[in-house]
């Protein structure tokens, strides 16, 4: 009953479906939206330090702290769009999201 | 040998449940919230494979600053989220069938997963094996030294995020009364003060 890299490799790919099952699910709010995005960035992060602990290199360890980063600055960044555009509209819905006709 | 097991099972139960909860709760408070419960069982999940600098890296940023980020937002903003979630069952049937592949795939591939026996010779930084050299040391030794560029470009991607953010969010409201410290400066004495002889029982007059 040894735990191997399967095992992590596993939780990740399920918590990466449920971030990707969490964008369908929650079209309309963004901030649900967010936050899978931050949940599937979580489960790369974990791939990350499966890999670098079983080939015993600490690069994947180094790069997942960039996508920590990454994510980091991604939240604060949509969430102050976020704040902006609900000040803004009055709403949050992004169906509402087409004033420039794109 | 069973017990790292058990816990591997307990956090990684735990980090899908929460994960689940997180895309279906109805109340966004409480979606931030599982939010926080999956980052502190994912900080377990790496604490079991050795990264533990990682795992308290990820307890401080993810639960203590964006975790926090996302409550302020959902909180402060004044939102109908039952009307959000109106027509959400709509897509249910694509979504799921979407992730159900997605799933399926990245498990036949990690099913049939074999790494090439030469990889573990190749390793880029391979783990230290000295004695007391602990994980956060390592990262350290290397973050400061080979990877020194891409942590400078990663402090100044915080920088252009932080002053991008504060931008947005910065709004000057009319009708305010707001402190202008040039014009506090730019005053003279000749307008500010005036000397008035003021006679006796008459008093001041303007």
């Amino acid at each position: 009953m040894t735990i191997g890299l399967a095992h992590y490799l596993t939780v990740a790919a399920i918590l990466f479906t449920l971030g990707i099952f969490g964008i369908f699910l929650n079209r309309k709010n963004v901030i649900i939206i967010l936050m899978s995005i931050e949940l599937m960035l979580l489960a790369v992060n974990i791939n990350f330090v499966a890999f670098s602990v079983v080939l015993h290199d600490l690069v994947g360890q180094i790069f997942a702290m960039f996508v920590l980063t990454v994510a980091a600055a991604e939240a604060a960044i949509g969430l102050a769009i976020l704040v902006v555009y609900f000040r803004n509209r009055g709403t949050i819905r992004v169906e509402d999201i087409r004033m420039m006709k794109g | 040998m069973i017990l790292p097991a058990i816990m591997f099972y307990l956090f990684a139960a735990v980090a899908i449940a929460s994960g689940v909860m997180v895309v279906s709760a109805r109340n966004p408070v409480h979606s931030v919230l599982f939010l926080i419960l999956a980052f502190f069982n994912a900080a377990g999940l790496f604490l079991l494979m050795g990264a533990e600098f990682l795992a308290m890296i990820l307890v401080i940023v993810y639960v203590g600053a964006v975790a926090v980020l996302f409550l302020f937002v959902v909180m402060m903003l004044d939102i109908d989220f039952a009307q959000l979630r109106s027509g959400a069952t709509r897509y249910l049937p694509i979504g799921a069938l979407i992730g159900f592949i997605l799933l399926a795939e990245l498990i036949f591939v990690f099913g049939s997963w074999a790494i090439a026996p030469g990889v573990a010779g190749v390793a880029a930084a391979p783990f230290p094996t000295t004695a007391g050299f602990t994980n956060t040391r390592a990262l350290g030794d290397l973050l400061y030294t080979r990877y020194v560029f891409a942590f400078q470009a990663a402090g100044m991607i915080l920088l252009v995020a932080m002053i991008g953010a504060i931008v947005l969010t910065l709004r000057h409201r009319v009708g305010t009364r707001r402190q202008v410290i040039s014009e506090q400066l730019a005053r003279t004495r000749a307008e500010t003060i005036e000397v008035v002889k003021v006679p006796v029982g008459a008093g001041a007059a303007e």
